[in-house]
């Protein structure tokens, strides 16, 4: 038996340190993408004409009935075969995106039709158009209601894009095993790959509550 | 009096929500400058009236005018989206509830309207809120919260917001019934203040003293019709139609 000895990680510090930034780079980019384009589904799906909406719905469906996984392969595997290289990161963002975005927009399609019709018609009485009322007064309220639910989406996305390592990007997971199959010390990898983890996602809520206490103010 | 065009003018306008008809043919003119209140039962039809003016409700018979321009014209959906976007910037509207925007401080409430849809810039919007608070008396409240707001503080901001846009008329949709009554006079000082500045007001109202004070006219509405109109003076004091008298009668001796 091996005890445990720490002793080994510090040399991989660069290593890991490249994977941790592909994770904080990924996840960022495709929480940011998810939210917006969350958005836009919501609002398709509950205001779009029937050919935008209906497409959009199939896709929500699709999306939320396939494993994560299965759709990155899809993206990144799958469509060279029709002429469409994506690189590994950008496939990963898609991926990631896409798939938290139809989470993001089943929320916030519920925080939308939440905000009272009073709003909207004390904005189109001012003259707002239906656009413009949604965009300046509706989703902004809908984002304050929907941020405890969506801030945990952004955290589980973090932890879920270690899965683009499946798509041989060098993420903080896959880093950990690229040191472990040097070393052969899976146990201190891994538990410092967690730890990393963890300090990330610390970091993320404190963020989140910032922004939900900001917000609280204006209530 | 040379120009004798209605600000407001409604003909023969008729709502129904399924059986139920609301509004059973309706003739209402405002003149230029004249405050018109509309008293009636709940149920009556008189918050659809006011909604139907400024399109919040589609009637479905009938026309409404603004200041020689057709409100409800048929048009293609775009073109009627512009059009009625335009048409709704020239009245003012109060809620029963107030409905400003949460997420906006008093400021932004009243600015948003005159930077977004006017394209106003920040700085003279900001003017143009001080200008409107200073009339409501809140002018100390610019940079507050609306949730820090007591119920008559939130109406004075709707009001102030409503009047940024510089409106030829004012609609009021029972804007003190959802408040305190020690909060209600200060609102009503407000409209009074309006008035007398010479607004062109339609205000749907539960209020039988405040309507007797401020409007030019009285319009009784019941079941969807207008059942007696009038000078305040005669309508208060000698109502003609049955019906008026006993709605007054419980009113104002409850």
């Amino acid at each position: 038996m091996q005890g445990l000895d720490f002793s080994v990680v510090p040399p991989y510090w660069a290593l890991l340190g490249e994977g941790l930034w592909w994770t904080v780079l990924i996840s960022s980019v495709s929480s940011l993408v998810s939210v917006v384009a969350g958005v836009g589904f919501a609002l398709l799906v509950l205001y779009g004409v029937p050919v935008a909406q209906y497409p959009v719905r199939f896709f929500m469906w699709l999306f939320m009935g396939t494993p994560l996984l299965l759709q990155l392969f899809l993206i990144y595997f799958g469509l060279v075969q029709i002429g469409i290289d994506i690189p590994a990161v950008g496939a990963g963002i898609i991926g990631l995106s896409l798939h938290f975005a139809v989470y993001n927009a089943d929320i916030l399609r519920a925080g939308i039709v939440a905000v009272d019709t009073g709003q909207t018609e004390a904005a189109r009485s001012l003259g707002f158009g239906r656009w413009q009322t949604l965009f300046n007064i509706v989703v902004p309220q809908a984002l304050r209601s929907t941020l405890p639910a969506l801030g945990s989406m952004m955290v589980a996305l973090l932890k879920e894009s270690s899965i683009v390592s499946m798509i041989g990007i060098t993420e903080l997971v896959h880093s950990a095993q690229l040191a472990i199959s040097e070393t052969y010390r899976p146990f201190e990898f891994y538990l410092t790959v967690a730890a990393l983890y963890y300090i990330v996602n610390l970091i993320l809520e404190a963020g989140l509550h910032g922004i939900e206490r900001k917000v609280g103010l204006s209530r | 009096m040379t120009d004798v065009r209605p600000m407001i003018d409604v003909r023969g306008a008729r709502k129904s929500y399924g059986a139920l008809e609301v509004l059973k043919g309706i003739d209402l003119s405002v003149q230029r400058g004249q405050i018109v209140a509309v008293i009636g039962p709940s149920g009556s039809g008189k918050s659809t009236l006011l909604r139907s003016i400024n399109h919040l409700e589609t009637l479905n018979a009938g026309e409404v005018w603004l200041d020689g321009v057709k409100v409800n014209q048929k048009l293609g959906r775009a073109a009627f989206e512009r059009h009625i976007n335009q048409v709704r910037q020239q009245m003012g509207m109060v809620f029963q509830h107030f409905n400003l925007f949460p997420h906006l401080s008093v400021s932004d409430n009243i600015t948003i309207g005159p930077i977004k849809l006017r394209g106003m810039d920040k700085a003279k919007a900001r003017e143009l809120a001080l200008v409107m608070l200073d009339k409501v008396g809140l002018a100390e409240k610019i940079d507050a919260y609306p949730a820090r707001l007591s119920g008559g503080q939130k109406q004075r901001v709707a009001i102030a917001r409503a009047l940024a846009m510089q409106p030829k008329v004012m609609l009021f949709d029972e804007a003190t019934s959802a408040l305190d009554p020690e909060l209600v006079d200060e609102v009503n000082l407000v409209m009074k203040q309006l008035a007398r500045e010479h607004m062109t007001m339609v205000i749907v109202t539960h209020e039988m003293r405040f309507a007797a004070e401020v409007a030019d006219r009285v319009l009784f509405m019941a079941d969807g019709t207008v059942v007696e109109e009038g000078a305040p003076d005669e309508l208060f004091r000698c109502p003609k139609q049955e019906r008026t008298r006993l709605f007054l009668r419980k009113f104002l001796n409850p």
